[in-house]
C-alpha cells in the first residue's frame, strides 16, 4: 500500500495527498458530536467534584459499604474474568479447529450475551438458579446456592463476558501459521508442547485483551446483576448499585464522588486494552 | 516429502479424536447451561400460566407504551450515531492527522464507562441541581426523568457501535477506490454513494443491527433518568424490572421475552451479514493471484497428486 501512494505521490507533492473530499467536514462533525454527547457531560462529572472538598470526597469514596462494594464489583469481575478465559479460549480453540453439527448455530449463540438485554439476562439467570427453578432445584440440595448471594454476581458476569474473550482470541486463532505446528511436530513436539509453546505464546495477546475487556465490561456491569445479587449492604451489594442509592437519597455529591471513582478506573482500563491491542498488532504484524 | 510425513504433519497439527470429542463436549455444555438454558427460560417463564395470560400481559396498556418508547428511542438514537459512525469513519480512516489516535480511544470511551456513571453525567447536566437545571426549570423543558433524557443516556451508550465497526472495515479497504472516482470526476457524495457505501454495506449493518440490540435493550443509564414513571417513562427493560420487582412474574417474563425475540432477530441477521461479508471478501481475493495464500503443506500436495 505504501508504494502506491508513493508512486502517485511526484505529482502532488506540494498539495497533500488529500484527493479526497469531506475531510474538514466530516472531522468537525465527529468533534463536535464528540464533545456535545461524551466529553461535555463526562466533564461535567469531573467538575461537580471539584466543587467537594477532599474531606467530603474521601468520605464518600471510602466508605464503609462502598469499601465492600469495591471487593465485590472487582472481584468478582477478576473471577468472571477468568473463567471466561478458559472456558472463551475452549469456545474459540473448538469453533476454529474442529468440525462438528450445528457449528454455525452455536457461532452465532456466541454473541448472545451482546444482543440479549441485560435485565432480562438478569431476571432468566435468576429464575433458573433460584431455589426452585431448572438448575437451582438440584443444586439446592447440595446446599449450593447461586442466586441472591455474590456467586449470583459471578455468573452473570460470566455471561456478560463470555464473547469478549470468545470474539478477540477466535480471529488469532484462524489466523495462525499451521506450518509453525507442522514444524514443531517434524521436530518431535508433542501435541502439548506444541500447544504450551507455539500456540499459546501467539494467541496470549488476545486472550489478555479479551480477559481485560471481559473485566472491564464486568466493572460496570449493572443490569444483569442486580436481579441476581439480592443486593445486600456489605455482602452483595456492587459499586454501580451504590451510585444509585446514593442518587436516590438525593446524596448527588456522594454519587459524583464514587462515580468518579468508577470513571477513573474505567479510563486506565480503556488504556490499558488499547496497550494490548497495540502490543497484539506489534505481534501479529511482526514477520515470522 | 513422502506421503507418510505429509500425513505425520496432518495429525500433528489436530488432536487425537478423543481429545477432539471432549473438547467439543465440555464446550457444548457450557454453552448450553450459560446461553441456550437462560434462553429458553426466558420462553418457558413466560408461557407457564399459557397463552392467553401471556397474551393478556402483553396488551396491557402500560406494556405498549413502553414497547412505543423503546421503538421512538431506538429510532433516534440509531440514525443519530449512524450518522456519526459515517463521519467519524469516513476522518479516520481516510486521512492521516495529528491526535487520530486519540480521537480513536475517545471514540471508544463511552464502551467502558459504567451505565450508571453515563446516566449519572446526564443528570449532573441537565438534572434540578445540574449546570443547566434552572435555565430548563425557568423555560419549562424536561429533560431528566422525561423522554429526551432516555434518547440522550441510550445514545450515550451506544455512542461507539456503528463507528467501531467501520473504521477498521474501511482503513482495511484503502484509498485507491475513492481517489479513482474523484479523478474521473465524481463529487465528493457521488464517491460515498456509489463506491465506498457498497464496500462497508454489510459491516454497516452488522453495526446498526448491534447498535440497534443495544438501544432497545439499554437499562442501566435509562434507569437513571428516567424517573420510572408508568406509561411515560418507562422503556421494556425498565417495565421487566418493574413488573418483576411486583411478583407478577408472568408478565415481566412476556415483555422479556419481546426483547429476547428481538435478540435472537439480531443474532440472525448480524450473521448473514457476516457470512455475505465473508463470501465477498472471498470472492475478491479469488480474483487478484496476490492474495491467494499457498502454505507449504498445499503445496507438496498438490506435487504429491
Amino acid at each position: 500500500m505504501l508504494s502506491r501512494t508513493d508512486a502517485a505521490a511526484p505529482a502532488k507533492r506540494r498539495a497533500p495527498a488529500r484527493v479526497l473530499p469531506g475531510f474538514n467536514i466530516t472531522l468537525g462533525y465527529t468533534l463536535m458530536y464528540l464533545s456535545l454527547i461524551v466529553l461535555i457531560p463526562l466533564s461535567a462529572l469531573v467538575f461537580k467534584t471539584f466543587t467537594l472538598t477532599w474531606d467530603q470526597f474521601w468520605t464518600a469514596v471510602t466508605g464503609p459499604r462502598v469499601m465492600a462494594s469495591y471487593r465485590l464489583t472487582f472481584g468478582a469481575s477478576l473471577i468472571a474474568a477468568l473463567v471466561n478465559v478458559v472456558f472463551g479460549l475452549l469456545v474459540a480453540w473448538v469453533l476454529v479447529r474442529y468440525q462438528f453439527f450445528g457449528k454455525k448455530i452455536v457461532d452465532a449463540l456466541v454473541d448472545l450475551p451482546f444482543a440479549l438485554p441485560t435485565a432480562v439476562a438478569g431476571i432468566s439467570l435468576t429464575a433458573l438458579l433460584a431455589g426452585n427453578g431448572w438448575v437451582g432445584q438440584y443444586l439446592e440440595p447440595l446446599g449450593v446456592q447461586l442466586a441472591f448471594n455474590p456467586n449470583g454476581v459471578v455468573i452473570a458476569l460470566i455471561f456478560i463476558g463470555l464473547p469478549f474473550v470468545v470474539r478477540t482470541v477466535q480471529p488469532v486463532l484462524e489466523d495462525a501459521e499451521k506450518e509453525l505446528e507442522e514444524a514443531a511436530t517434524c521436530l518431535g513436539a508433542s501435541r502439548w508442547q506444541t500447544f504450551s509453546k507455539v500456540i499459546f505464546p501467539s494467541i496470549a495477546p488476545a486472550l489478555l485483551t479479551g480477559f481485560a475487556m471481559a473485566f472491564a465490561r464486568g466493572v460496570g456491569e449493572y443490569g444483569s446483576v442486580i436481579f441476581i445479587a439480592g443486593n445486600m449492604p456489605m455482602i452483595s451489594e456492587i459499586t454501580p448499585l451504590i451510585i444509585i442509592g446514593k442518587l436516590e437519597q438525593y446524596d448527588y455529591a456522594g454519587a459524583t464522588a464514587v462515580a468518579t471513582v468508577m470513571l477513573l478506573i474505567s479510563f486506565i482500563l480503556l488504556l490499558i486494552i488499547n496497550g494490548l491491542q497495540a502490543w497484539q498488532r506489534r505481534h501479529s504484524g511482526a514477520p515470522a | 516429502m513422502s506421503s507418510q510425513m505429509i500425513r505425520r504433519a496432518e495429525a500433528g497439527t489436530t488432536e487425537a479424536p478423543w481429545v477432539r470429542y471432549t473438547l467439543i463436549g465440555i464446550t457444548l455444555i457450557f454453552l448450553f447451561l450459560f446461553l441456550v438454558l437462560p434462553l429458553a427460560a426466558v420462553f418457558a417463564e413466560a408461557l407457564r400460566k399459557g397463552f392467553d395470560a401471556y397474551w393478556e400481559a402483553l396488551k396491557e396498556p402500560d406494556a405498549w407504551s413502553a414497547i412505543r418508547l423503546t421503538l421512538i428511542t431506538a429510532l433516534i438514537a440509531v440514525p443519530l450515531n449512524l450518522v456519526f459512525g459515517i463521519a467519524a469513519a469516513w476522518c479516520i480512516a481516510k486521512y492521516e492527522f495529528r491526535g487520530k489516535s486519540i480521537l480513536t480511544t475517545l471514540v471508544d470511551l463511552p464502551f467502558s464507562v459504567s451505565p450508571v456513571v453515563a446516566g449519572l453525567v446526564y443528570v449532573l447536566m441537565f438534572g434540578a441541581q445540574g449546570w443547566f437545571g434552572p435555565w430548563l426549570q425557568e423555560h419549562d423543558i424536561k429533560i431528566i426523568f422525561a423522554v429526551p433524557g432516555i434518547v440522550l443516556a441510550t445514545v450515550f451508550v451506544t455512542f461507539p457501535f456503528i463507528a467501531r465497526e467501520l473504521i477498521p472495515l474501511m482503513q482495511a479497504q484503502g484509498n485507491e477506490e475513492e481517489q479513482a472516482a474523484i479523478v474521473l470526476g465524481a463529487t465528493g457524495w457521488q464517491t460515498f454513494w456509489y463506491v465506498t457505501l457498497p464496500n462497508i454495506k454489510w459491516g454497516l449493518i452488522y453495526g446498526v443491527i448491534l447498535c440497534n440490540a443495544r438501544a432497545m435493550g439499554e437499562f442501566g443509564a435509562v434507569s437513571v433518568v428516567s424517573g420510572h414513571i408508568r406509561g411515560q417513562t418507562n422503556t421494556m427493560p425498565l417495565h421487566v424490572e418493574i413488573l418483576y420487582n411486583e411478583y407478577q412474574s408472568v408478565a415481566a417474563f412476556a415483555v422479556a421475552s419481546l426483547l429476547a425475540l428481538l435478540a435472537l432477530v439480531t443474532l440472525v441477521i448480524k450473521s448473514v451479514a457476516e457470512w455475505r461479508h465473508e463470501r465477498e471478501m472471498k470472492a475478491i481475493g479469488d480474483l487478484s493471484p496476490e492474495n491467494v495464500k499457498s502454505t507449504p503443506l498445499d503445496l507438496s500436495l498438490k506435487a504429491a497428486s
